[in-house]
């Protein structure tokens, strides 16, 4: 299990494209990959809940990764939430 | 007659028909089933046809709207693909054995009414977007009758929400208004309805919608957020002239979009739009501006009380540059001074504030605050074709500092593997007559100059172009600020610059065809002003 926190720069937070575009990310690997504000967790594949933790700019969000491709899935996590939000 | 008042999202005078969309959702009824394999099979069938229908939709969207609002239906497709969604649905039909729009219907109300509980407006706004695809899925289904309107010529379409596909779907060539009872600025439709420049009053209020029936009078005034329904004659009176306006208005448009600014003996310029906030992209794609040769990037900086982060100012250039989907876009660096100011900035009230710390004075003497713009520019430039300006230059140090500074953002941004264009643009103003003068001398470094002509008529004249008791004083065709032009012009042709006008004499018309006799190639005007430009550029013959 690896995870890695990040503070949201996005003006607009985790809203409806980036979260699309990180569910599609999500499901390219076998890793359960849960993103976490204020102790709630959704998994990053499901598009809707994901949307519905309301995170906005300035939120700090925990993303856990875990399974067999976690290392390769953390990169391209923290790669995307560096670019996108 | 009845008057209503909302929020006026897309501009223009609307008198028709109305025709009132029937919002009120069809309940869906809950069916006991036996055979929940088969509702099974039938809600992944619908899902498939939602999922052909929503690709044609967003094709029709990207050709008529563009990509940036066209993605909302991209994400209607993932939204179909959500699993807590299709769990939802499957374990309604396997647990509760009922209909299969049944089990759709709850699913979509019950996330709807997550992001309606949600305290942040774009996220409320949402809830259209699931409601959507669920009654998408239902009529896929044939489970509730798909309304085929008949709608007459001249439509004004009333409801109490609509959809982003509702609205993508509709027979444009019949709708000529839109008007909702509900809505934000923030909703798809607004959005869409701007960029079809179809006159839109949204948020009009609850009472709306039982208040108005099919075939009623209606009148939208999309410019003040008005309807009438049925009005008196002489409320009709004062609409049918501003309507006869703003159809000229529009006659134009339809006329000259898609035109090229190009004179009878075939000279091209460009007309290009000046912006002040992201906000107004949508009025300069209607208009069909050619790019944006002046975005002034101060909004940034006003609207907060304290310093616009990288991130942000990324954002805002990010759309920008985006939207105009690889048309020019001219950014203005910071150009404030004392008499504009952010209380953050602290600045020093000064006695002259026209001959202050301002523009580029300011920006050199506050290096950090324009690095961050700097770099948040250079980080936008791969998403679009990025220009970059810089105010009140008046001596050639000072560009050359303000190279250097660019040069020294570029190398951070390497040495962090950041992407940049390397081809970005640069140009200064050309606002004071010291820059004019000098322009022989600044146009070898840079790939273009605009003259700012209210800044450089007021420097030039020694006119406060505030003060209403200097007007015969102030004239703007002097023929020092002609020839102050057209030395600058020359100047840049001769080094292979261009040059281009952002000030008020750009949309003066009486100028424009000394303007390309001069050789100025491009013209930076108001939205509104681009095709009126567009039609004098048509008509003239500067052989002659």
């Amino acid at each position: 299990m690896k995870s890695f926190t990040y503070v949201i720069k996005d003006s607009a937070g985790i809203h409806a494209r980036p979260a699309g575009l990180l569910s599609k990310l999500a499901k390219e690997f076998s890793s359960e990959i849960l993103v976490e504000k204020d102790k709630k967790n959704v998994n990053a594949t499901r598009l809707m809940m994901l949307m519905g933790l309301g995170i906005k700019c300035g939120d700090t969000v925990t993303v856990t990764v875990s399974g067999e491709d976690e290392d390769a899935a953390l990169d391209r996590i923290q790669a995307f939430f560096r670019e996108n939000l | 007659m009845r008057q209503f008042y909302g929020r006026g999202v897309c501009s223009g005078i609307t008198i028709g028909r109305a025709t009132v969309s029937g919002r009120e959702r069809q309940p869906i009824r809950r069916v006991g089933v036996e055979d929940t394999v088969k509702e099974l099979r039938r809600f992944e069938e619908a899902k498939k046809k939602a999922h052909a229908q929503l690709l044609e939709i967003y094709e029709k969207a990207l050709r008529e709207v563009g990509e940036t609002n066209a993605e909302i239906f991209s994400i209607h497709m993932m939204m179909l693909e959500d699993e807590d969604y299709n769990e939802s649905v499957i374990s309604i039909i396997d647990t509760q054995k009922v209909n299969a729009e049944y089990a759709v219907d709850v699913t979509g109300e019950n996330f709807a009414r997550m992001f309606a509980s949600m305290d942040d407006a774009y996220m409320r706004a949402r809830q259209a977007d699931v409601r959507d695809i669920s009654s998408r899925i239902i009529l896929c289904m044939g489970g509730r009758e798909e309304k085929k309107r008949v709608m007459n010529d001249n439509s004004v379409v009333c409801a109490e929400d609509l959809s982003p596909s509702e609205t993508v779907v509709l027979d444009k060539s019949k709708v000529s208004g839109f008007v909702t009872a509900k809505g934000s600025s923030n909703s798809h439709t607004a959005i869409l309805a701007r960029s079809l420049g179809i006159p839109a009053v949204i948020g009009v209020g609850e009472d709306f919608v039982g208040a108005v029936n099919d075939g009623d009078s209606i009148i939208v005034d999309g410019y003040d957020g008005k309807i009438f329904v049925n009005p008196d004659a002489e409320t009709l009176e004062v609409y049918e002239q501003k309507r006869r306006e703003d159809r000229h208005k529009k006659e134009l448009l339809r006329s000259l979009k898609g035109k090229d600014n190009v004179t009878l003996d075939g000279t091209r310029i460009n007309v290009y739009a000046n912006i002040g906030s992201a906000d107004s992209i949508g009025d300069v794609l209607y208009n069909d501006a050619g790019g944006i040769g002046l975005f002034r990037s101060e909004f940034l900086y006003l609207e907060k009380n304290d310093y616009p982060c990288e991130q942000q100012q990324f954002e805002v250039y990010k759309t920008v540059l985006e939207s105009m989907a690889g048309k020019k876009v001219v950014i203005r660096t910071l150009d404030i001074g004392a008499d504009k100011q952010a209380e953050y900035l602290c600045l020093e009230n000064e006695e002259n504030p026209a001959l202050g710390l301002r523009g580029i004075r300011l920006c050199l003497s506050r290096p950090e605050i324009f690095k961050t713009q700097l770099r948040a520019l250079y980080r936008a430039s791969v998403y679009g074709n990025l220009a970059i300006m810089f105010p009140m230059i008046t001596n050639k140090w000072e560009l050359e500092k303000t190279l250097e500074i660019c040069t020294l953002v570029k190398s951070e941004l390497k040495e962090c593997g950041i992407a940049y264009d390397e081809t970005t643009e640069i140009g200064i103003m050309i606002e004071t007559p010291a820059a004019a003068i000098i322009s022989d001398v600044l146009a070898p470094m840079v790939d273009f100059f605009s003259i700012g002509t209210n800044d450089l008529t007021q420097y030039t004249l020694a006119c406060d172009r505030q003060n209403p008791n200097l007007e015969e004083f102030c004239d703007t065709h002097h023929e020092s600020l002609l020839r102050l032009i057209k030395f600058t012009s020359e100047n840049a042709r001769k080094n292979g610059a261009w040059t281009g006008i952002c000030g008020d004499l750009a949309a003066d018309t009486s100028l424009t065809e000394t303007f390309i006799k001069m050789g100025v190639d491009e013209l930076s005007v108001p939205a509104s002003e681009v095709l009126k430009i567009r039609s004098v550029i048509r008509s003239l013959d500067v052989r002659l």
